[in-house]
């Protein structure tokens, strides 16, 4: 959708209406805000974030062999396994199945990971059509656009455009904006298509090598509706998806959708663990360049999320910027760091989207250390020569400055200077820090002169 | 056949083994488990109504529910009030009104209540419903998720799920509304 735009530049096109950036800002705060009531509510929080992610810790360090236990018990259970070493081998996998029943229509379930692998063109170039039933996800696939959210997909989308979208689509009256009755008009659409449909793909939050089952969470009950009536029950799910235990699940239940939205617990948990009589399941287990995250030391420590999004909702330049400008399926801190091991010229620019503020690796359910993990893509893309010309001297430029005291105290008189007398000079295209804010008035004194001055005697 | 490629890559690329936590089943709260659940119930749009047996049970769904539509349970007592579920096609439960089911246990700090295949009658039941009652008894209502995955511990099912309120969802601007996909209500029914 953004061929060869990078993220600044596709968030610029967000900040050219300065009121929808601060709604956006504001909404995602608010998800936020509850998030913070939620987790402060109970007590063992940070015991409950210790030890999901020491659970996940043990995962990737026996990824293997919960895989294979998964696969046998999951085989045990009377569901197919299917192993994807990539996105094009998942939809071939998902096109194979429905040709062999001979579906041409399915409905789905949210899922990110089909988002990634780009599987509705592909379907829909296959003669398959694929509704999508999460409302927000229907709402944005109506729009022709992308999920800008992993959990909040059309978070960017005022009440008035759905409004816009159901009157064209769905037949609502012209001006509808109501919630309430957009929703309702959503509810008898889908509706019919879940009653008709004989297939369905749903994701997978969690999958249990114990016991070969696993878990799906959402709050209106739309993978159950499509399941449950359907035929074929197709699960996508990424293999970093594993727990060990089925009791590892209450940890992970407390710690997800308080992280996301604040809410206690998803209306339904739904746990899979045998088709119903008469009906086919197949899980598809999807590498997809995950395999070799898992050996980036750096940054294997980004397969522990378990999406819940809080990453996103927190950070200042995701809320600022909107999802889409990440031009990647999972946009926003976490999506930053999975998106260049997928294609690191391609997704370049994404580590440079951040403050590293820092409130990202705060907020996350699993303890991942996002803020270093985007600052080590940063060096790795800079080594690599992937990063733009600007950029590169910047960096360098500021390696330079920090690594003498000398340079670092004359560079910073130069800087207060420039600021002072040629303002310009700063506040032009080739420092994208000036974009949307005036660089400040300088101080007279640098940090260290004004120590000097008034701490005199006392070790700076 | 991906199968045996991936998992050598998994197997050479996955650090060294690092061991579990022993301990998940901390838990720090103090909570009166009925009263906790009552509340998170409510705050996440059930409702509640206790009772001290089915026949009050029924007295009270006879004055809250539609009474015109198609009654369906799972519940073998309340058969002479709801049509009893018949195993087969789901698409014939297209049209149900009210579902009675029981529920195995509630828990307190969330309000889901744990609902396994058998006692759905058939899976679909408490999602196609518009209005979802699940029968509970008030002994039964856990404080929270690590007691909860206790007593499944190593449960059989070929499918369950907690249910935590009706099916809601706030897609459009973060306004909550009732009734996405399944049922528009959830009433549980705590009995003696
Ligand atoms: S990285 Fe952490 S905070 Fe971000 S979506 Fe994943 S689990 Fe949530």
């Amino acid at each position: 959708m953004s061929a060869g735009k990078d993220h600044a530049a596709l968030a610029q096109v967000f900040n050219n209406d300065e009121n929808r950036v601060d709604w956006h800002d504001e909404t995602l705060w608010f998800v936020r805000a509850k998030r913070d009531r939620a987790s402060h509510g109970i007590p063992d929080w940070e015991l409950l974030r210790e030890t999901a992610s020491q659970i996940k810790h043990n995962v990737l360090s026996n990824m293997h062999n919960y895989l294979v236990q998964f696969e046998e018990n999951a085989l045990t259970n009377g569901i197919k396994i299917h192993w994807a070493a990539d996105a094009a081998e998942h939809n071939a996998i998902v096109l194979s199945i429905l040709k062999e029943k001979g579906i041409d229509r399915m409905v789905k379930s949210k899922s990110m990971l089909t988002e990634e692998c780009h599987l509705n063109d592909f379907l829909q170039d296959n003669g398959v059509e694929v509704i999508d039933s999460d409302l927000g996800e229907r709402i944005v696939q109506l729009a022709k656009e992308p999920p800008s959210h992993i959990v909040l997909p059309c978070i960017h989308k005022k009440k008035e455009e759905i409004g816009d979208i159901f009157h064209e689509h769905l037949g609502t009256a012209a001006g509808e904006s109501d919630p309430q009755i957009l929703t309702e008009t959503a509810r008898q659409h889908l509706r019919e298509i879940f009653i008709t449909r004989r297939a369905a793909l749903t994701g997978v939050n969690f999958a249990i090598a114990e016991t070969g089952e696993f878990v799906v969470c959402t709050n209106e009950g739309n993978a159950d509706m499509g399941a449950h009536l359907a035929d074929v029950h197709i699960a996508s799910m990424g293999f970093e998806k594993l727990i060990p235990q089925r009791k590892h699940l209450s940890v992970f239940l407390r710690l997800l959708t308080r992280s996301a939205t604040g809410q206690p617990i998803t209306t339904y948990s739904s746990h899979f663990k045998k088709p119903r009589p008469g009906q086919q399941m197949h899980i598809i287990i999807v590498d997809n360049g995950r395999s070799i995250q898992l050996g980036r030391e750096d940054f294997r420590n980004s397969l522990k999320c378990i999406r819940c999004g809080a990453c996103m909702n927190t950070c200042p330049v995701y809320r600022r910027s909107g999802g889409h400008s990440y031009h990647t399926a999972v946009a926003g801190p976490i999506g930053s760091i999975l998106a260049p091991n997928l294609d690191m010229e391609k997704y370049a620019d994404l580590p440079f989207a951040s403050t590293l503020c820092g409130s990202c690796s705060n907020v996350c359910p699993v303890k991942i250390d996002i803020h270093d993990q985007l600052y080590k893509w940063r060096q790795v893309i800079v080594k690599n020569g992937y990063s733009t010309k600007t950029k590169t001297a910047m960096m360098k430029g500021m390696t330079l400055a920090l690594s003498s005291p000398a340079i670092f105290n004359l560079s910073g008189k130069a800087g207060r200077l420039a600021l002072r007398y040629i303002p310009f000079a700063v506040n032009n295209g080739l420092n994208p820090w000036f974009k949307q804010r005036d660089m400040p008035t300088p101080p007279e004194d640098s940090f260290t002169d004004w120590y000097k001055k008034n701490r005199k005697g006392e070790k700076p | 056949m991906s199968r045996e490629s991936i998992l050598n890559a998994i197997k050479q690329n996955q650090p060294e083994l690092s061991p579990l936590p022993t301990e998940v089943d901390f838990c720090f709260e103090d909570i009166n488990p009925v009263e906790k659940f009552k509340q998170v119930l409510e705050f996440i749009g059930g409702k509640l109504h206790a009772v001290s047996n089915y026949a009050e049970a029924k007295e009270y769904l006879d004055s809250v529910m539609p009474p015109a539509g198609q009654w369906i349970t799972a519940v073998p007592e309340f058969q002479d009030h709801a049509a009893f579920v018949e195993p087969g096609d789901p698409h014939l439960l297209e049209n149900v009104d009210v579902a009675i089911i029981k529920g195995h246990f509630g828990v307190a700090e969330n309000g889901a209540v744990w609902v396994t295949e058998e006692l759905m009658g058939a899976r679909a039941l408490p999602f196609i419903t518009q209005h979802l009652v699940i029968l509970l008894n008030k002994n039964n209502v856990v404080p929270l998720m690590q007691q909860a995955y206790q007593l499944i511990a190593d449960k059989e099912y070929g499918y369950a799920a907690f249910i935590a309120g009706p099916s809601k969802t706030a897609d459009i601007e973060q306004s909550l509304v009732i009734g996405a996909h399944g049922p528009r209500s959830l009433t549980v029914i705590l009995t003696d």
